[in-house]
């Protein structure tokens, strides 16, 4: 039953990564601004073709 | 009535009504040059994808005189911008008429109309837009007059600058509530083992799982509960007892009781029930934390005032900070521009509206050499004027400096929470201490073990949760009545307001729709007349009686003369028509003085008045109901000359006309001197002394994103008939948060005869904690919820 104390340990180190992921996008500003990005996404490219030179 | 001849068609830009003459571009119809323009802008780079997202999406632009030389000022640009080098500037903006995702798409597609720009993104919640660009090859003016030109004109003003050397601290919140709910979910697994039990051979493993639990418990009360301790201490310091106290030694009871009994091994200790606690806490001050993005709550004249005002001097004209602005400094202010300081006139021809200030709409003449007061905004060609007092300290700036605004407004009224708590704290020592001496003469540890655990089981987490929960529920209840609370503890002031103050015009009548009433005897080629001179003007009054009027044929007019502030004298065919005031039309006519009139005459034939009159707000009927529950008053800058029309709302006596703005001050402080809990409502910078010295101050406004003074809480002006419900719903939130009191007591005297016995197992505080919590979230969302729904306001 020792293999509990390996697998607790790689558990808790896989945790702790994700907590850094978080900490890493909340310090990037990824959290800044919830709303725009789901209107932006709905925007087309242009496909007028007149602006692409 | 005539039949109309011209059709009435849209403006492809903004979807305005296309008035008179309609301009014509690529066959689509636009109301003026400026809409026009910014078509014009956009089809030429190819952006008119613009108008496919949404009808309709521009500002209208009938006003396209701005200036923005001061933006070449390097004080100035330094003030404004985020980061700069040698290459790249990065600015951000505030553009308030961001409000559809044509203006996303638009405002990200920037580079595309100047190369020089790298990349512009937009928060849209903020309405704030980010931009880079190459400074090398585009200034800093050069960004403004082309968000300008696509009809995005970005609001720069005095206070933008200030705040930015300012900037809100951040506590880290979001982070500690990340940490505490790591811990919890991880403590809360490796405590399971233990309450469902473990054979005597894992007993190594018991050890483990103690240690890690401890290991996890260290962050949560050194990192994420450090708030509620250093609170606790500084109020012990000031000799308050707040909610934080119980909280902050239940925290520390929690940790050492822990770490005691995994080191002697006579338990599993309380890892998960802190680790819970703190992060109930947490997500409790979270959701506590409303944030309006576009709203200021704490504006004050910098934000009304230009940024800067064209100097004249020796070497010329130059634009010039405000702050740096010295008596007897000769400025230039041109049509449609502020006056940032008391000033006198030295050239031109003022008309100046003091709309902001007074709330008298009519521009007002005035002569050579009078002081003009700073606020007012000049219509028509530009004056040059001497300043004569520092912006600091002009007549209206001055109310900034009374004490009103200079004192602490935190203690203004205890709430019911802080009140509770402190009781709380008393009766929850007096028990534990209680306990802790019944049991020492038997058995010290049992003593010890008891005073312990009515510490953490009394701990007033669903007492400190009832608070947050019900408020920012009932936050967002009146967020969807536009009725915008800086914060929480508003409410509670909301339902404890018996006495209310209004002010007059702006607040309790509409500032941009008059009346009209017809008192002229007019034939219908007579009306034809009148409607052929006044479509010609840009006047509010003209434009009113255009639209009441009607869209008939237009004639030519031969010979027009438009006298500001006076009236208009045209020539149609063969006649002579004269529209406007009665010194103007008829000579030395008479003037009524309570209302607003504009006589016609035709061929100088006297042919009757137009009157108009201010219309009050829809609600103020269900306002004036409120009495006498409420005590009313009414504060007016104005003449009396409405005091009859408004017999039928307020009390005569309760009515006061001609107060300057010390004078609304002066007279909040009387009511609050006898007793009284005033809520004051006002729309203009001349209540803002009054708004701050209340109790409780409510800012209408026709349009949040437009200036309002500092106050407590922003009141769309379509809103004022539901604010008898607003105070009622109020009162209701208060109740809610009583019986939640009343039910997290409950549990907590479940959780004490528990406890006081010394019998408390890790077990029934790990359920009883979440349990409370759940039921007291729950009660608070449904209860505010019920209570909106029955005050009509969901």
């Amino acid at each position: 039953m020792s293999i509990i104390y390996f697998l607790i340990g790689c558990s808790i180190l896989l945790a702790l990564g994700f907590l850094c992921a978080f900490f890493w996008a909340q310090r990037k500003g990824q959290h800044d601004d919830l709303y725009t990005p789901s209107v932006r996404i709905l925007l087309d490219d242009d496909t007028s073709g007149e602006a692409e030179k | 009535m005539l039949v109309n001849t011209t059709t009435k068609s849209t403006c492809y830009h903004c979807g305005q009504d296309c008035e008179e003459t309609t301009y014509q571009f690529d066959e689509k119809e636009f109301c003026c040059v400026g809409c026009r323009g910014v078509y014009q802008v956009l089809s030429q780079s190819g952006l008119c994808n613009y108008y496919n997202y949404n009808e309709h999406p521009g500002a209208n632009r009938a006003r396209t005189d701005k200036r923005f030389e001061y933006l070449d000022e390097p004080r100035i640009i330094s003030d404004l911008v985020d980061f700069t080098d040698g290459g790249i500037t990065i600015v951000t903006f505030y553009i308030p008429y961001i409000h559809c995702s044509s203006c996303i798409w638009l405002l990200e597609q920037l580079h595309r109309l100047n190369p020089a720009i790298y990349y512009s993104r937009i928060d849209f919640l903020k309405k704030q837009v980010n931009i880079r660009f190459d400074n090398s090859k585009i200034t800093l003016r050069q960004v403004v007059e082309l968000l300008f030109d696509i009809g995005y004109e970005p609001h720069i003003n005095l206070q933008d600058v200030v705040k930015k050397q300012s900037a809100g601290q951040k506590d880290n919140l979001v982070r500690k509530i990340a940490v505490a709910g790591f811990c919890f979910g991880n403590v809360m697994l490796l405590s399971f083992p233990e309450y469902l039990g473990l054979s005597g051979q894992e007993e190594s493993f018991r050890q483990f799982f103690g240690w890690l639990n401890i290991v996890f418990s260290l962050p949560v009360a050194f990192y994420s509960g450090t708030e509620y301790f250093t609170s606790a201490y500084h109020n012990l310091k000031n000799k308050v007892l707040n909610i934080d106290f119980p909280l902050a030694l239940g925290i520390a009871v929690l940790f050492i009781r822990t770490v005691a009994e995994i080191l002697t091994h006579s338990g599993p200790g309380f890892a998960d029930t802190l680790c819970g606690l703190v992060f109930f806490l947490l997500v409790g001050k979270f959701v506590q934390r409303k944030t309006y993005y576009h709203i200021s709550f704490e504006r004050d004249y910098r934000s009304f005032f230009p940024v800067a005002v064209q100097v004249i001097s020796d070497e010329g004209e130059k634009p010039l900070p405000l702050s740096d602005l010295k008596v007897g400094q000769r400025i230039r202010i041109r049509n449609n521009e502020i006056i940032p300081a008391d000033a006198i006139l030295l050239k031109g021809n003022a008309m100046i509206d003091f709309s902001f200030v007074t709330g008298e709409s009519a521009p007002v003449n005035k002569t050579l050499g009078e002081i003009i007061y700073a606020g007012g905004r000049q219509m028509g060609e530009a004056l040059e004027m001497e300043i004569v007092k520092p912006v600091s300290q002009s007549y209206l700036t001055q109310l900034w400096n009374n004490e009103a605004f200079t004192r602490q407004q935190d203690n203004r009224m205890q709430t019911f929470n802080e009140r509770v708590s402190k009781h709380f704290t008393i009766v929850l020592l007096v028990i534990a201490f209680g306990s802790l001496f019944f049991w020492l003469p038997f058995d010290w540890q049992r003593g010890l073990s008891a005073f312990t655990a009515v510490l953490i089981v009394a701990c007033p987490c669903a007492l400190a949760l009832s608070t947050p929960f019900t408020m920012s529920a009932a936050l967002s209840v009146f967020d969807r009545n536009f009725f915008y609370l800086k914060n929480t503890a508003v409410v509670e002031q909301l339902a404890r307001i018996n006495t209310l103050v209004f002010d007059k015009t702006g607040t309790i009548t509409n500032n941009n729709n008059k009346v009209l009433t017809d008192h002229t005897t007019l034939s219908a080629t007579q009306r034809q007349l009148v409607q052929s001179v006044c479509i010609n003007s840009g006047h509010p009054l003209s434009r009113q009686i255009c639209a009441y009027l009607g869209a008939g044929t237009v004639l030519p007019v031969s010979a027009y003369n438009e006298v500001p502030g006076k009236g208009i004298r045209a020539v149609i065919g063969d006649h002579l028509v004269a529209i406007g005031s009665s010194e103007f039309v008829v000579d030395g006519g008479y003037e009524l003085g309570n209302t607003t009139m504009v006589h016609v005459t035709i061929d100088d034939f006297y042919c009757g008045y137009y009157s108009f009159n201010h219309q009050y707000r829809e609600g103020l009927q269900d306002v004036a109901a409120l009495s006498p529950d409420y005590n009313l008053y009414l504060l007016s800058g104005d003449q009396d000359h409405e005091r009859r029309e408004l017999l039928p709302y307020f009390n005569n006596t309760n009515m006061l006309f001609r107060q300057s703005p010390q004078q609304k001050l002066d007279f909040i402080k009387e009511l609050q001197s006898r007793g009284k809990k005033v809520s004051m409502l006002g729309d203009g910078l001349n209540d803002a002394g009054a708004l701050k010295q209340s109790d409780l101050g409510i800012a209408i406004t026709d349009n949040v994103n437009n200036f309002s003074p500092g106050s407590d809480a922003i009141l769309d002006g379509r809103s004022l008939k539901s604010f008898p419900r607003f105070l009622k719903f109020a009162k209701d939130t208060v109740k809610v948060i009583h019986i939640s009191f009343f039910i997290s007591l409950t549990y907590n005297l479940i959780g004490l005869s528990f406890a006081v016995t010394g019998k408390l197992s890790p077990l029934t505080a790990a359920i009883l904690m979440p349990l409370s919590t759940a039921t007291i979230i729950s009660f608070t969302s449904i209860a505010t919820h019920v209570a909106a729904k029955k005050r009509q306001l969901l």
